[in-house]
Formats: structure tokens, C-alpha cells, sequence
């Protein structure tokens, strides 16, 4: 055998794993498609479409109040945003202005929804990383915040709070004082997760470093959120495009430059802190009016179409109506930061160990009714 | 029959004597062996219901919830239930899997962990066998548990299986290394690897508190290697069930799952227990050289309790790992060993060595 053959035949050789679709670490059914040599991987194919469920398609024969129910069911951890934004495209469409009132607790909404929506990542973060401690820590600050929306509006998850012309109820008369109570306990308690996971040893080790993105990209592949600002590249839909009441509070944009795991683990964990800042502006200035504009019992557009873009937890959400004059939209699509994010996946995972990629899954924040809708 | 909770050499005297009694030499011997059998069997499905019952309380507290509480009185009966689900429940096997080989690596893991145990000293009398070569037997038999890893690994034909398996079979391998380095430490300092002979030296105190600051850096890196071989959090890469789903025992079920399972927590407490023999004492109760009253104080409580005492202390150490920190990525794992562990655990052992030459322990 010559030196030649003799290499060929030691040389390794490369195999498939089919992660998922049910698989523990894919938050999901999503079925990733992976080759192998030994641990590394050398290529990660995404292959969707196992919770397809049509939504574009079933918003073209719902009327506009209709649609809002079905966007609860794309990211379901940031639900409140994916109803806001379907109900600023339709009053953009309408022109109509909502009151001060409802801008405020829209966003103040929001801002919860996006807490609740790290804090549960947070948790799963950890359980993915094998600290399965952290769950229950996540979902521990996490009840109070359903809590909170359940008195609010009645749902837990699925909250359908938001109509077009405003919300569906006003707040409790103890939503200040029960928002105020969440925000002193998670104050305090948010450190506790620092001191859990990110100044864990272990846990550095396996995010720094790991799962590189660049800021190009970051830009190239549309990666939003806070994936993405974790590249540094700026793309917050509330300081870029300010709807509802982000115009009115002060607060910082994340940007870290790394473009690491840890930076965007980082960047969501100080995103909370925000996050934090905003509600606590806003909850003792909430002005008077009327929590819902009056509308016609069947909303019909104008022949046109209307973009509108919201920061949900993941990114930017889009919401494109193309409408032809009818009581339901000639066509809906839906830009969701799952899908754009996803796509990055094989660049990032790439040469990383299998490890590794559990670890990038987890830092992205993937949905999967949000990647599929 | 005579019974004395201090000395347990009492019992199985007048156990050997009555037995002499009714039958022969070789009579006699094969029943102490059946009865020996039979007591660590019973002992096994003990620890392995005991152990799953404390390690799911003490994780649930770790995250501030009760844990098992409907069956029996704060769940205690949960564990049995469960026993008796895995009895009941079909044994499956996929039609690509190797027969023979996936039937054996259960029982290579488990038979694995019955050798070790024999050798462990639960108190002063109360040990299957005490070798000559304790310390030696004990580090060579349980590194067989690893072959079973293998082979249920290769045979269940399951690539996340292998991938599972080779993880453990590395780490395994790499941590031996470690295990037995440290418990060299201790050998050095006593100067025999019987059990018996260590756990007598340390009547003045125990090594850890003797040994000085070489003692305590060999305990730390047993404490570490020993979690690492017993495939545990946060080095339970074997497993890592968010990447490989449940590693090499994904294709198990029922009885041949428990078996590993089993295996783990048993294991877990001869890991323990043998960390407790050689750092803590063992059985022998807490001594400081000179002071005879707070001595005799220590000695009225029995050996057994102390020895189970020392090795609950660690095995909650171990469950407190696994309860905190993330796992390791492989690679990591093995730096950890080869680049950080090794080298320490070399160097220990030579300032032990020195130590014992000048005579400087207490």
C-alpha cells in the first residue's frame, strides 16, 4: 500500500445525523440535517415545514380583526408584539390615531411580553447547556408576569389583547402596583442569574468564543434582534422606526461586538435590565382616554399596502398587507425573525462541535411556530 | 447469635460458627458466599431506590420545588412505583441491533459495579472481602463498567448511541488517570493499599486533616475525576440528553435501562464511599490526636453511621455539581484531564512523597 492509499484509507470518514424532528435541544420540530466528521460539523442543513400550519394564506379569507388572533400562534413568547404590529398595520392603514392610553400600555405590555419571552429563554438556555437549575429559575420570575397578563386580559400565552383601534380592555386598577411589585422582585433577582450561569466558568467556556456571526453577516443573512446586535450591527426597530410609546422613554440599544455566543447571551440578559427601565418610565405616567378607538364592525382598506415592522423578543417582526378594497387582505406575509435568523445557523455552527451547535441553537432564540407559521 | 453495632466481626463470627456447626468446610463456604450475595443484592436495590428518592428531593430543592410527594409520605413509595413501572414495561429492541451484545452491556455495567462494591468497608468487620491490594482491585474493577458503555453503544445502532458511547469511552479512559493518582497520594501516606490497614491509620485523624494542603488537592481532583467517571453532571456527556438525546442508552428500555440507571447511582455511592475510606476515615469516627475525651465521645456513636454519614456527605457533593453547573463540551472535558488535572495530581503526589519522606504530616 502506498503512502497515498494508506491516507485515504485512514483518512475519516463523513456521516449523517438527522437531528429532530423530535429531538430535545431543537425547541421544536425542527429537523436539522447534519454531517458529521467524528464531533465536528461540517455542514447544518435546516429542513422545515413539520409545523406548517398555512397562516398567510388562512389571513387572506379572515377579516383584519380575525388575523390578530392568528399571529398569537407564530412566536408564541412574544404574542403581545406580533398582535401589535398586525393592529398598527391596520390603523396605519385606517389612519387612525390610538389615544396616549393605549400607546402607553401597549408598549408597557410589550416590554413584559419580552421579559417573560428572555426569562424563559434564559431558562432553556441553561437546560440546553445541561443546567437544568436555571429552567426552573427562568420560569419561577416568569410566572409573575402571567400572572400579571391574566388578570390583564385573561390569557397566559395566547393574550390577544391588542385590536385594531386600541386594546380589548383597559388594565386592572392593581396592574401598576402588581407591575411595580414584578419589577423591585426581578431587580433583585436577576442577579441571581448571573451568578447561576454567567459568571459560571464552565458556561464561558462553552460561549465564548463559539458561534461566531460578523457583522456582514449578520447584515447579508437579515439576523435581527438581538442576535444581532450582538454583531454590532444596530437594527432596533424601537430607536430606528419608534412606534406605540418608544419615542416618549430613554433607553439604550444593546450592541455588543463580539458576535460571539456570549454576546448574545449578554445582550439579552442586558436587554432585560432595559427592558426594565422602559416599564418602570412608563407605569406611573399612564395618561387618560379611552382604551379603544371605535371602529366599523367590518374593517375594509383602501386599495394598498401597508409595511409595519415591530422589535419583537427575537427581532424584527414585518407585517406586509396588500389589500385590494375587500373586507379581508388580497395577501398577508409575514417577515418573522425566526426564519432570517435560522438561516445564519450553518455559518456559525460551522467546524464547531456538536456541543457547540446545541449552544448557537440556544443563543438564537429560535422559535419554531415563528420559522414555519 | 451474638450482635455488637461497634464491631461487626462479632456477627459474622458467630455466623461462620453456626454454620461450622451443621455442615463442612466447603459447604460453609459456598453458603457465606450465597448469603454475601444475597445481602448486596438487597443492599443494591436499597441504594438504587434510597439514592433516586435523595436525588430527586435534593435536586427539587435546588429549584425550589417539592419533588415527589403524592406516592407514599413525601413521595417516598415514588421510587418503588417507578421500580415497578420499569419491571412491567416491554423490553424493546431495534431490528438492526446486534442481539447478543445489546442482551450483555447491561450486565457488564452492573456486574462491574457488584465487583467494586465488594471491597468497600461499611464498618469495622462489616466488608465481603478485604484484599490485600483493596485500593488496586477497586480502581481495576470499576474501569470494566466502561466496556459495557461500549458495547451498548455499538450495539443499540444508533449513531447518537456511538457518539454517546466514544464520549464516555474517552472520558473514561482519561479519568482513571486521575482517580487512581489520587488515591495513590493517600497510598503513599499509609504505605498499604488494604482497606483495612487505612482506615486503621487514620485512628489519630483523618487524612485530609493530616495530609496537609497535598491531602486536600488529591480530594478535590478525586472528587472531580470520580463525578467524571461515574458519567455524572456536569460531565455526563455520555448522556447529554439536549445533544444526543439519552446517549448510549437511548435504545434501552424497561429492565435493561434500569439497569444503567442503577448502575449510575450505585456507582455514585462507591465512588463516595471509597473517597469517604481514604480522605475522610472511613468508619472510624472523627479523632484528634491527644484529645481522649472529645475521642471517646466520637467512638459512642457506631462506625456504620459514620461511614454512611462521610459518604452521604459526598455523594450530596456530587449531586450538588450536577445540580449547579452546565456540562463540559468533549473537548473541554479532555483538556481539563490531560493539560490541568494530570500534571497537578504528578506533582501532588511528588510533594507527598517528600512529605512523607521528612516525616512533616502530623
Amino acid at each position: 500500500m502506498s503512502v497515498k492509499e494508506l491516507h485515504k484509507a485512514t483518512q475519516s470518514q463523513e456521516y449523517f445525523v438527522n437531528m429532530g424532528p423530535q429531538h430535545p435541544s431543537t425547541h421544536g420540530v425542527l429537523r436539522l440535517l447534519l454531517t458529521l466528521d467524528g464531533e465536528t460539523i461540517t455542514k447544518v442543513e435546516p429542513h422545515l415545514g413539520y409545523i406548517h400550519r398555512s397562516i398567510e394564506k388562512m389571513c387572506e379569507k379572515d377579516s383584519y380583526q380575525q388575523i390578530v388572533h392568528l399571529t398569537d400562534r407564530m412566536d408564541y413568547l412574544s404574542c403581545h408584539m406580533n398582535n401589535e404590529a398586525v393592529c398598527l398595520a391596520v390603523e396605519k392603514g385606517l389612519e387612525l390615531e390610538v389615544s396616549d392610553r393605549v400607546k402607553v400600555i401597549r408598549t408597557i405590555m410589550s416590554e413584559l411580553t419580552r421579559l417573560s419571552s428572555h426569562q424563559l429563554w434564559w431558562g432553556v438556555m441553561g437546560m440546553d447547556l445541561g443546567a437544568i437549575t436555571s429552567f426552573l429559575y427562568g420560569f419561577r420570575d416568569r410566572e409573575m408576569i402571567t400572572d400579571i397578563f391574566e388578570e390583564t386580559c385573561g390569557a397566559r400565552l395566547t393574550m390577544n389583547y391588542n385590536v385594531p383601534g386600541g386594546v380589548m380592555f383597559d388594565i386592572p386598577a392593581n396592574f401598576q402596583t402588581k407591575v411595580k411589585e414584578f419589577i423591585t422582585h426581578f431587580r433583585k433577582k436577576l442577579p441571581e442569574y448571573d451568578q447561576l450561569m454567567t459568571n459560571n466558568i464552565i458556561f464561558r467556556n462553552r460561549t465564548e468564543g463559539i458561534g461566531i456571526l460578523t457583522k456582514e453577516d449578520a447584515i447579508s443573512f437579515g439576523v435581527t434582534g438581538p442576535s444581532g446586535r450582538a454583531s454590532g450591527w444596530s437594527n432596533d426597530i424601537r430607536k430606528s422606526h419608534s412606534y406605540s410609546a418608544y419615542d416618549r422613554v430613554d433607553f439604550k440599544e444593546i450592541i455588543r461586538t463580539e458576535g460571539d455566543s456570549f454576546a448574545r447571551y449578554k445582550a439579552r440578559i442586558d436587554e432585560m435590565w432595559e427592558s426594565m427601565n422602559i416599564i418602570e418610565q412608563l407605569i406611573d405616567n399612564v395618561p387618560e382616554g379611552s382604551c379603544r378607538e371605535k371602529t366599523k364592525a367590518v374593517i375594509k382598506l383602501p386599495k394598498m399596502e401597508i409595511y409595519q415592522s415591530v422589535e419583537t423578543a427575537r427581532g424584527e417582526l414585518g407585517v406586509y398587507i396588500n389589500s385590494d378594497g375587500k373586507k379581508n387582505p388580497y395577501r398577508v406575509k409575514f417577515r418573522s425573525p425566526g426564519f432570517s435568523n435560522l438561516n445564519a445557523l450553518n455559518t456559525m455552527a460551522k467546524g464547531g462541535k456538536i456541543a457547540d451547535l446545541v449552544t448557537i441553537m440556544s443563543t438564537i432564540d429560535l422559535v419554531i411556530p415563528d420559522i414555519d407559521r | 447469635m451474638k450482635f455488637d453495632i461497634y464491631d461487626f466481626s462479632v456477627l459474622t463470627a458467630s455466623i461462620h460458627q453456626l454454620l461450622g456447626e451443621m455442615m463442612g468446610e466447603t459447604a460453609v463456604m459456598i453458603t457465606e458466599m450465597v448469603i454475601v450475595g444475597i445481602v448486596f443484592l438487597t443492599l443494591f436495590a436499597i441504594l438504587g431506590l434510597a439514592l433516586v428518592y435523595a436525588e430527586r428531593k435534593v435536586c427539587a430543592f435546588f429549584q425550589q420545588r417539592l419533588g415527589p410527594m403524592r406516592v407514599g409520605f413525601w413521595g417516598t413509595a415514588q421510587t418503588v412505583a417507578d421500580a415497578i413501572k420499569l419491571l412491567l414495561k416491554e423490553p424493546l429492541m431495534t431490528k438492526s441491533a446486534d442481539k447478543f451484545l445489546f442482551n450483555l452491556a447491561p450486565f457488564i455495567i452492573i456486574v462491574a459495579s457488584f465487583m467494586a462494591i465488594a471491597a468497600v468497608p461499611f464498618a469495622l468487620g462489616l466488608q465481603a472481602i478485604d484484599l490485600d491490594i483493596g485500593v488496586f482491585y477497586v480502581t481495576a474493577v470499576s474501569s470494566i463498567g466502561v466496556a459495557g458503555i461500549l458495547i451498548a453503544g455499538w450495539a443499540s445502532n444508533n449513531k447518537y448511541s456511538l457518539i454517546g458511547a466514544m464520549r464516555s469511552g474517552a472520558q473514561i479512559v482519561s479519568y482513571e488517570l486521575s482517580v487512581g493518582l489520587s488515591l495513590l497520594t493517600i497510598v503513599v501516606l499509609t504505605g498499604s493499599l488494604q482497606f483495612s490497614e487505612i482506615i486503621e491509620s487514620q485512628r489519630e485523624g483523618w487524612w485530609i486533616f493530616r495530609g496537609h494542603i497535598p491531602a486536600f488537592i488529591a480530594f478535590v481532583i478525586y472528587l472531580i475525576a470520580g463525578t467524571a467517571e461515574t458519567n455524572r453532571g456536569p460531565f455526563d456527556l455520555a448522556e447529554a440528553e439536549s445533544e444526543l438525546t439519552a446517549g448510549f442508552h437511548t435504545e434501552y428500555s424497561g429492565m435493561k435501562f434500569a439497569f444503567f440507571f442503577l448502575a449510575e447511582f450505585v456507582n455514585m455511592f462507591i465512588i463516595a464511599a471509597i473517597g469517604a475510606t481514604m480522605f475522610l476515615g472511613g468508619w472510624m469516627p472523627l479523632h484528634f490526636g491527644g484529645f481522649t475525651a472529645f475521642n471517646e465521645v466520637m467512638d459512642f456513636i457506631p462506625p456504620i453511621f459514620w461511614f454512611l454519614g462521610k459518604t452521604a456527605f459526598l455523594i450530596f457533593m456530587m449531586m450538588w455539581f450536577k445540580w449547579t453547573f452546565p456540562r463540559l463540551r468533549i473537548d473541554q472535558l479532555l483538556t481539563l484531564e490531560w493539560k490541568y488535572l494530570l500534571p497537578i495530581n504528578l506533582i501532588n503526589i511528588l510533594i507527598m512523597a517528600f512529605i512523607v519522606l521528612m516525616g512533616w504530616y502530623f
